[in-house]
């Protein structure tokens, strides 16, 4: 319980509150005019001359250091700007992983040498990573993957399958999770973290279309991939402990309360006219606003722990859960009050995102971990297990 | 500072306001004993500028002050009495002794004025509310009083002529948001406690040859509890910051509508994982779950404070929802 105990009322530094302004500016110009049920893809959204524009201002890789090509600066940092990308729907998705969490994992597991050929790229928004963890019989039972990495003279041959692979598609790498050792009845035992460069022969993407009609993640075969004897992250054998300090950068951030908030505002510019504003729909606004504004001040008491170098594990799980159930519950609550009114009220483009969402939405409590898993993880936080 | 403050008020509590107490308090007992012990103890007057005899300590210092009182099921007005000794203090009004409830009148008749449901108006000494935008301190021993719904509630209600001897408190002052601001750091207290009272009995309660908690619907039921407490400590941590004694509303706002929300949720799993034991009056889980249903209603409901915070958000003309939540949310 020491844990959850701790999450304090935490104030955002003046620096990094600084950085607002900035990157506001920038968003309002250059994503404003995007429609908003494309905006509302956010995260999702992919655009990578967007995410080189962003490298330039130096609004990635904030917290990595600047050797390595990164800001020197602090989480709080980071999690304003990403805020604000967030709010604006701006179509981050392109660098989003490989800022998240691949550049902070191979700053913290990678060789020098591994340090100096992806991280600076990273910050670039010019590499794109994404995560090979889930596998058709491993997705919650991560301990079960069986793609294998077996040595030969020249490094490590692959073979497997991975799923549910965020762009895949459009990524140079991924950070694979693979069995070097052992056999899957070893569980967590014999797990590596290799680095995959996925034009390599014998690599095969194939985009999943789901059911909103986007390819957002992929099935990726190894077939025989030759990869060189450095492309192990970290030691081999750590895998397991690797991935959940890796996990722990992707629960708790903004991108967990804020992923129907697009929809959010453009549902409010339509009660914020004559027509639009019904009692109902201002106890609304107000109904979701008491939701999201704790939720946010619990992310940001996370970000002071990890500001602080902690590894606030359960703390993420408890936002993750509360902030997708939040999301989630936005289309639905938006969707009853814009259908007691007349149809022809309603703007199309407000529906249009609304549909965007609605169907986006079961996917807000799957990526990064699903309910009942983390539900266990707070349980364990608790001392239950 | 805030940990020794606690530590202290924790203590003073744990020693004087058993449960035996409170549930005696309930049934009828005078708290003149309980309260002489607080009066003593100088926590009623935390608010107070050091200069007019208090400790001169801001809303946001005192808030595991407030939480305690719901934490500990206080069956005074100590959590209301330290707000409103703190605006009597600003005001340059002379603060009476005893303990103070925090009313909103709710008709006048026949030139008096009647005050419904005040929560601990069955057990304040006095009453301070509104009457036509005039603060004003009135004595509860001059009021008829009829019991409330919850067991230290009362309907109290003034004559014309105790009206005309009110003592009066210049200046304006949001009583509504000083109201639901106690309230919400109370039901945080409560929610808390009712939680980790549920998670203990989960870890000793054995069916099935082992204890209810290492079930997996059990363990997730605590999870969900676990995130309606901690959502609604933060929320109530946020209606408490302020430099000042004086609370900030749309902040109160987030804190009444998010605990009041919690308390539904809570009160409902609480009893859930505690069984039939739990609905007994014997158990001391009730003295908790009664106290979230009566501070979820008192000083407005959720919906009532949603409506507040909508009403600033599309009165916004323009702007991000964000910037609101910033608003509610950020602190120096």
């Amino acid at each position: 319980m020491s844990a959850l105990d701790s999450l304090h009322l935490t104030a955002i530094p003046p620096e990094a509150e600084a950085l607002r302004a900035q990157v506001r500016a920038f968003l309002q110009d250059a994503v404003t005019r995007i429609p908003a049920h494309v905006r509302a893809r956010s995260w999702g959204g992919y655009d990578s001359n967007l995410s080189r524009e962003l490298g330039q201002r130096g609004f990635l890789g904030l917290t990595l250091p600047k050797e390595y090509g990164g800001g020197g600066r602090t989480p709080f940092d980071r999690y304003v700007v990403v805020e604000e990308f967030l709010n604006f729907g701006a179509p981050v998705g392109s660098h989003w992983i490989a800022e998240r969490q691949s550049a902070p994992l191979i700053l913290k597991y990678g060789s020098e040498e591994q340090k100096r050929s992806f991280i600076p790229a990273i910050c670039r928004g010019e590499m794109y990573f994404c995560i090979g963890m889930s596998e058709p019989n491993a997705g919650s039972d991560l301990a079960s993957v069986k793609t294998r990495a077996t040595r030969n003279d020249k490094g490590w041959v692959l073979n497997g399958q991975k799923i549910w692979t965020t762009n895949a598609h459009n990524c140079h790498c991924m950070i694979a999770l693979v069995r070097t050792s052992g056999t899957g009845e070893d569980r967590q035992k014999g797990l590596s973290q290799v680095i995959v460069d996925l034009k390599l022969p014998g690599v095969t993407v194939r985009p999943i279309t789901d059911l909103s009609g986007d390819s957002h993640f992929c099935e990726v075969f190894f077939d025989n991939v030759q990869l060189a004897a450095d492309a192990v992250l970290g030691r081999e054998g750590d895998g397991w402990e690797q991935v959940m300090s890796e996990l722990a950068f992707e629960r708790s951030g903004p991108e967990r309360l804020f992923s129907s908030i697009v929809l959010f505002d453009e549902w409010l510019a339509y009660v914020r006219t004559p027509q639009g504003r019904t009692p109902e729909s201002v106890r609304l606004a107000g109904r979701i606003i008491a939701q999201l504004a704790p939720l946010r001040a619990m992310s940001v008491a996370v970000t002071g722990k990890l500001a602080r170098g902690d590894s606030p594990v359960v703390e993420a799980a408890l936002v993750k859960d509360l902030g997708t159930g939040v999301e989630q519950s936005i289309p639905a609550l938006i969707a009853d009050d814009l259908f007691r009114r007349p149809a022809h009220e309603v703007p199309l483009e407000l529906l249009r995102t609304l549909n965007y969402v609605t169907q986006a939405a079961p996917s807000f409590s799957l990526r990064g971990g699903t309910r009942d898993i983390l539900r266990g993880m707070i349980a364990r936080g608790l001392g239950l297990r | 500072m805030d940990d020794l403050l606690s530590d202290a008020l924790r203590q003073l509590l744990q020693d004087q306001c058993t449960p035996q107490l409170v549930r005696a308090v309930e049934s009828g007992q005078s708290p003149a004993g309980l309260w002489a012990q607080l009066e003593e103890s100088g926590f009623a007057d935390a608010l107070v500028p050091e200069d007019q005899g208090g400790a001169g300590l801001a809303l946001s210092d005192v808030f595991p002050l407030l939480a305690l009182c719901g934490s500990q099921a206080v069956p005074v007005p100590l959590a209301h009495t330290m707000l409103a000794r703190a605006l009597l203090a600003q005001a340059g009004v002379d603060r009476p002794q005893g303990s103070i409830a925090i009313a909103s009148v709710t008709s006048r008749q026949a030139g008096g004025v009647r005050c419904a449901f005040t929560s601990f108006g069955r057990v304040a000494d006095w009453v301070l509310t509104a009457i036509d935008g005039a603060t004003v301190l009135l004595p509860t021993a001059q009021a008829a009083s009829e019991p409330g719904v919850f067991a230290l509630d009362a309907s109290l209600q003034w004559t014309e002529a105790a009206l005309s001897r009110a003592r009066q408190v210049p200046g304006a002052h949001d009583l509504e948001a000083l109201q639901a601001c106690a309230a919400a750091a109370q039901l945080s207290g409560a929610l808390m406690d009712t939680f980790h009272r549920t998670l203990q009995y989960a870890n000793e309660r054995q069916q099935f040859g082992r204890p209810i908690g290492k079930f997996q619907a059990i363990q997730h039921q605590l999870s969900v509890m676990a995130e309606h407490a901690f959502a609604a400590r933060m929320a109530a941590q946020m209606g408490c910051h302020s430099a000042t004694a004086a609370p900030d509303r749309l902040r109160v706002a987030v804190a009444k509508a998010r605990t009041s929300e919690a308390a539904l949720e809570v009160a409902g799993l609480a009893h859930s994982i505690h069984g039939a034991i739990g609905f007994t009056a014997e158990f001391d889980l009730q003295l908790y779950t009664r106290r979230l249903h009566a501070w979820r209603q008192a000083a407005g409901s959720e919906s009532y404070w949603q409506e507040v915070l909508g009403e600033e958000l599309v009165d916004r003309r323009d702007g991000l929802a964000l910037d609101l939540v910033r608003a509610t949310t950020d602190v120096d």
